[in-house]
C-alpha cells in the first residue's frame, strides 16, 4: 500500500470518528436546547409540544422570574459569598502551606497530615454538629458565618495544592531577600506569593466552581435569611412554590446557569488546566 | 535560642498558620469529633443544646431495625458500580477520540465538559423537565417506547434516570483527565508500534492503557467517591422517589436528620457513612502506593 492510500484511509477513519463525536456532542447539548426553547413558551404550549420552536415567543417568562426570585439580589449574594470565600482561602491556605513547607516542625507536619486525612470526611458526617457549633458561635444566618464555613471546608485541598507547589520554590531567592533586609512577612508577600500565580489560578478555579454550586451548606447555615439567598437556594425555593409551572421554572433555570457558563467559556483554558493539575495532585 | 528569637518564631507561626487552623478547627475538626459523641445520643433539631446519652440505642436501631438505611446502601452501591463503569468507559473513548487530530476537537471538548460546571441541583431540575415533558414529546413524535416510559415514576427507571444525568455530568471531567494522560504518551512509542504492524486497538490495549494507569486510577476513584456521595442530584431529580426507592445513602442521612428531625440517629448514620467513604479512600492510597513500588 502506498503512503498516500494509507493517509487517505486514515483521514477517512478520522472523519467517521469526528462525525460520531459530533452527533454525541449534539446529544450532550440537547438538554440545553429543551430548556432554551421552552423557556420562551406559554405553559399551554409546553404541555402540548415540548420539542419544537415556539409558535409565539414569550419573553415575559424571563421578566416575571427575574422579579419573583429577585435575580439581581440573588446573583449578588452568590458573587459576594463565593468571592469572599475564595479570597480568604487563597490568603489562609497559601500562608499555612508556606509555613508548613519552610518550618516542618512536628506540629506542622501533624497539621498537614490532618488536612490530608480530613479530605475523606464527607459533608454529611459533620453537618449536624456544624449546625450546633455555628449556632453557639453565632455564625449562623450571617455572611461571616458562611464564609468561615467555606474557609474551613476548602482549606485542606487548597493547602495541599499550595504545599506541593511551594516545595519547588527555591530557597535561595528568599535568602537573598533576607540578606537585603526584607522582613519574614515581606519575603512571603513580595517574593514568594507572586511566584505562586499558576497554582493560585488552580485554587481559585476549583474553589469557585464548588462554592458557587454548593447547596446543602447554605441551606443549613444561611437558612431562611433572605439577605443571603444564593442561586441554588433561590431555584430550589422557587421549585417548591411553583410546582409544574414549567414556563417560569425553565426561564429561571436558563437565567441561573448563565453566569457560570459564561465564566467557563471565558476561562476555559485555565479551568481545564486547573482541573487536570488539581485532580492529579489532590 | 534567645527569648526574643523564640517569641518572634511563635508570633510568625501564629500569623501564618493561626487563622487557617482556627477556621479548620471550628468548622471541620470539632464538629467531626463531636460526631462520635452525638452518635450515642437522642438529639433533635428543635433544641440543639439538649442531647440525651442513650448508649448503643442508635446503632442497635440502625443494624436491627432500619431497612430503609440498608436499602439506600444497596442502592448506592449499585449506583456507584454502574456509573463508575459507564462514566469511565465513555470518558476514555471520548479521550481517545478527542486527542486525535479532529478539526472540531476544541469545540467538542468544550461541549462534553460543559455540564460539569453546573451544579447538581440545577442539573437535576433541568433533567426533571426532560424526563417528564421532553421525553413525552419525543415519544409522541417517534413512537419509540423508550421515550414513553414513566422515567421518574418507577424505581427501575428512576435509577437509570439518575445514572444518565450523573454520566452526562461527570464524563467530560474524566475525559479531560484522560486526554491529559493520553497526550502525554510519547509519540515515537505509538509510531514504533504502528511500524511494527500493530493495529490501532492493539496499540490502545497494549500500550496506551498501561502507560496511563495513574490517570485511570485517579478517575476510577474520583467517580467512585463522587457517586457514593451523590446528594444534590438525588434531591432535585427524584427526591429519593417514588417512595424511597431511589434514596442514596447521603440522602437517607439528610432525610433522617432534617425531615424526621432525628439528629442523633442521623449523626450515627453519618459516622457509618464516614467509615465507608474512608474505606474507599484507603483502598485508593494502598493501590497507588503498591503501583509506585512496582514501577
Amino acid at each position: 500500500m502506498s503512503k498516500a492510500v494509507l493517509a487517505e484511509r486514515r483521514s477517512k477513519k478520522l472523519l467517521i470518528v469526528e462525525a460520531i463525536a459530533i452527533v454525541l456532542a449534539l446529544l450532550f447539548l440537547a438538554p440545553f436546547y429543551f430548556v432554551l426553547v421552552n423557556s420562551v413558551k406559554a405553559l399551554g404550549e409546553i404541555m402540548v409540544d415540548a420539542a419544537s420552536f415556539p409558535k409565539k415567543y414569550l419573553f415575559s417568562n424571563y421578566s416575571d422570574v427575574w422579579e419573583i426570585i429577585r435575580f439581581p439580589n440573588v446573583l449578588y449574594h452568590s458573587f459576594l459569598i463565593t468571592g469572599l470565600s475564595v479570597l480568604g482561602l487563597i490568603l489562609l491556605s497559601s500562608m499555612t502551606a508556606y509555613r508548613i513547607v519552610r518550618r516542618p516542625t512536628i506540629f506542622n507536619k501533624t497539621l498537614f497530615f490532618c488536612f490530608i486525612a480530613s479530605m475523606t470526611i464527607p459533608f454529611q458526617s459533620v453537618m449536624l454538629q456544624l449546625v450546633r457549633v455555628t449556632s453557639t458561635l453565632e455564625l449562623r444566618g450571617n455572611l461571616l458565618g458562611i464564609v468561615v464555613c467555606y474557609l474551613g471546608f476548602g482549606l485542606a485541598l487548597s493547602v495541599v495544592l499550595f504545599h506541593g507547589f511551594i516545595k519547588g520554590v527555591p530557597l535561595e531567592i528568599e535568602e537573598a531577600a533576607v540578606v537585603d533586609g526584607c522582613s519574614p512577612y515581606g519575603v512571603f508577600w513580595r517574593i514568594v506569593f507572586p511566584l505562586l500565580k499558576p497554582i493560585t489560578v488552580t485554587v481559585v478555579i476549583l474553589n469557585t466552581l464548588w462554592i458557587w454550586n454548593d447547596y446543602l451548606l447554605p441551606v443549613l447555615i444561611i437558612g431562611s435569611n433572605k439577605d443571603l439567598t444564593t442561586i441554588p437556594l433561590a431555584v430550589t425555593r422557587f421549585f417548591g412554590q411553583y410546582t409544574k409551572q414549567w414556563d417560569l421554572a425553565l426561564a429561571g433555570l436558563a437565567m441561573s446557569v448563565t453566569p457560570i457558563i459564561v465564566l467557563f467559556l471565558l476561562l476555559q483554558k485555565h479551568i481545564v488546566e486547573g482541573i487536570t493539575s488539581g485532580s492529579i495532585k489532590g | 535560642m534567645s527569648l526574643r528569637k523564640k517569641t518572634g518564631e511563635w508570633i510568625r507561626q501564629s500569623v501564618f498558620v493561626g487563622p487557617g487552623l482556627i477556621a479548620f478547627s471550628i468548622i471541620v475538626l470539632v464538629p467531626f469529633l463531636l460526631g462520635f459523641y452525638y452518635s450515642f445520643t437522642e438529639w433533635n433539631g428543635l433544641d440543639l443544646n439538649k442531647a440525651k446519652w442513650i448508649g448503643m440505642d442508635n446503632l442497635n436501631r440502625i443494624f436491627a431495625n432500619d431497612e430503609k438505611f440498608w436499602a439506600s446502601l444497596a442502592f448506592t452501591l449499585k449506583f456507584t458500580a454502574v456509573t463508575v463503569l459507564i462514566t469511565n468507559g465513555l470518558a476514555f473513548v471520548l479521550g481517545l477520540a478527542l486527542s486525535r487530530a479532529l478539526k472540531t476537537r476544541n469545540v467538542l471538548r468544550t461541549v462534553f465538559f460543559l455540564p460539569n460546571v453546573i451544579g447538581g441541583i440545577l442539573l437535576g431540575y433541568i433533567w426533571q423537565f426532560i424526563f417528564t415533558k421532553g421525553f413525552k414529546t419525543i415519544g409522541e413524535f417517534t413512537g419509540w417506547p423508550l421515550f414513553e416510559l414513566p422515567w421518574l415514576g418507577t424505581p427501575g427507571t428512576g435509577f437509570w434516570g439518575l445514572v444518565i444525568v450523573f454520566v452526562w455530568q461527570s464524563a467530560g471531567y474524566m475525559m479531560v483527565i484522560y486526554i491529559a494522560a493520553i497526550v502525554g504518551v510519547p509519540k515515537d512509542l505509538s509510531e514504533a508500534a504502528v511500524i511494527d504492524g500493530a493495529s490501532y486497538w492493539q496499540t490502545v490495549r497494549k500500550m496506551t492503557i498501561p502507560l496511563i494507569m495513574p490517570a485511570v486510577t485517579v478517575c476510577l476513584f474520583l467517580t467512585t467517591s463522587n457517586a457514593f456521595k451523590m446528594f444534590d442530584l438525588n434531591l432535585s431529580l427524584t427526591k429519593g422517589g417514588p417512595g424511597t426507592s431511589t434514596q442514596s445513602l447521603a440522602y437517607n442521612i439528610y432525610a433522617e436528620a432534617l425531615v424526621n428531625n432525628r439528629y442523633g440517629l442521623g449523626t450515627a448514620k453519618a459516622m457509618i457513612f464516614f467509615v465507608l467513604v474512608s474505606l474507599i479512600a484507603i483502598t485508593q492510597v494502598w493501590l497507588t502506593k503498591r503501583k509506585e513500588v512496582e514501577a
